[in-house]
């Protein structure tokens, strides 16, 4: 590891924007913000052929959609482009009483900046759709295929409304997009997002009657590791799952966690076996079981699941870790971070074993990236 | 000029202070109003009204000499005093949430 080497962890909130810096050794961080204070800052995420380039999305209930950039890793920021048009007639989706219910934009969840051109950064909204720039953010164009695909009307919002929260950019197929939805399922491209098809075969969910549906999964937030696109990891509402097949089908691998209901879902920078998840006691409980605060890894893929405490509160613990809050580094050291809704944000560089608390009065954390800086 | 009172969230996002002065040509309406201010801060397009149907946001209120005129015709001629620039024309969020 080089000496030189750092990381920079962007912190979304609901009352704005922290950017936490460290060198190699994440020992010692430096803290800016609030930036955007007062606004919910959704997500941060920077390009990853252009570090200093970053994207965030800034909402507020009263006063809309901001999309901000930097060109120098935070410091500075500009207002660009924050019209987001569905292509045509909306249409409708189902609604919570199972009446239809016009897509109506509310905000952007996750911004995804293209593996190629930092120009280029796709978005997901609520009500879900998937948006993309090419213009560095300037202007945003839907790509319909997706919210137009023919089970649309079936899509239904979660408790945190019908949100696209995840986008998956294969790095070996670049034709290849995944995204996954709140409660639609997980969807995937092959076509630069052109066309859409659902890829939920192997899911249950309790709350569908049908066994075999198609969509209507409450899938919280896949990941994948780079150097193997077609394995994915699922933290779905309830089940921890994967597939081997670029989602073609899935299996269940909760195996032994306390619980596995939770949000978040990632893999090791190094170790594409090695998974991470958080589990919440229960869909009507959205805190750690037993108040202790545990992340649990599996060095296996999955079914076998080891917590890892130390340094974590082990009591009267309540908060919950949404599911684009935790993150992982790609030091020779795989450094994870996650953020809680208490305000804390914890971080290990010892891929989990051990975590100190990097700050710990932010407002609510809404997502937490890393990025690793040469 | 007309004096706009922006609140808090759209002084930081325009980078402006309590009060902006715009020249506003022609007759004086909230729809006038919110045209110039757009125009000269175009981070402004869609906070206060929909991009597309130019409808106000459901939060955001529009108050002159102490009248609420957010439900009015965006068309609507205001006061005098408004646009002789003796009172503002404030924008402000409803209050609701924290």
């Amino acid at each position: 590891m080089s000496l030189m080497s750092g990381v920079r962890v962007l912190v979304g909130t609901r009352k704005g924007a922290f950017i936490l810096t460290a060198d190699g050794t994440r020992e010692r961080w430096d803290i800016s913000g609030p930036h955007f204070p007062g606004w919910e800052i959704y997500h941060l995420k920077g390009s990853p052929v252009e570090p200093a380039r970053l994207y965030a999305s800034q909402t507020s209930d009263w006063f809309g959609q901001q999309i901000q950039r930097s060109s120098d890793g935070g410091k500075n920021w500009e207002p660009m482009g924050n019209e987001f048009s569905y292509d045509g007639i909306p249409g409708t989706h189902q609604w919570y009483d199972g009446t239809q219910h016009p897509w109506e934009f509310k905000r952007v969840w996750h911004l995804e900046p293209s593996l190629r051109d930092p120009e280029t950064v796709y978005a997901g909204a609520e009500d879900a759709a998937l948006f993309r720039t090419t213009d560095g953010g300037k202007s945003w164009r839907e790509l319909p295929g997706l919210r137009t695909h023919a089970s649309g009307p079936q899509w239904q919002p979660g408790a945190g409304g019908m949100c696209l929260h995840t986008i998956l950019l294969d790095p070996v197929q670049p034709d290849r997009i995944f995204v996954a939805i709140s409660a639609a399922g997980t969807f995937r491209s092959d076509d630069g997002g052109q066309n859409w098809r659902p890829i939920n075969r192997g899911l249950h969910s309790e709350y569908i009657p049908n066994p075999t549906a198609e969509v209507g999964h409450c899938v919280h937030r896949i990941a994948m590791h780079p150097s193997r696109p077609n394995v994915l990891f699922m933290q779905k509402h309830w089940d921890v799952m994967r597939s081997e097949d670029a989602g073609d089908s899935w299996r269940e691998v909760s195996g032994d966690l306390p619980s596995d209901f939770g949000f978040p879902i990632n893999v090791h920078a190094h170790e594409p076996e090695t998974v991470y998840v958080v589990p919440i006691k229960s869909d009507s409980e959205h805190f750690p079981p037993d108040g202790k605060l545990r992340v649990y890894r599996s060095r296996t893929g999955g079914n076998e699941w080891e917590a890892l405490t130390k340094g974590l509160p082990q009591s009267n613990c309540y908060v919950n870790v949404l599911r684009d809050a935790m993150a992982v580094d790609s030091l020779d050291e795989c450094g994870i971070y996650f953020g809680t809704t208490g305000g804390q944000v914890y971080g290990s560089a010892d891929a989990g074993d051990t975590w100190t608390a990097i700050v710990r009065d932010l407002p609510g954390v809404l997502s937490v990236e890393v990025q690793t800086l040469p | 000029m007309i004096r706009v009172v922006l609140p808090h969230h759209l002084r930081t996002l325009a980078r402006v202070g309590a009060e902006v002065e715009l020249p506003v040509e022609g007759a004086v309406t909230p729809r006038s109003i919110l045209d110039a201010l757009e125009s000269a801060y175009p981070m402004l397009r869609g906070t206060m009204r929909d991009h597309a149907t130019q409808e106000r946001r459901s939060l955001v209120r529009f108050f002159v000499c102490g009248q609420d005129v957010s439900h009015e015709s965006p068309d609507m001629t205001l006061p005098a005093a408004i646009g002789a620039g003796a009172e503002p024309f404030f924008v402000m969020g409803a209050i609701a949430g924290g």
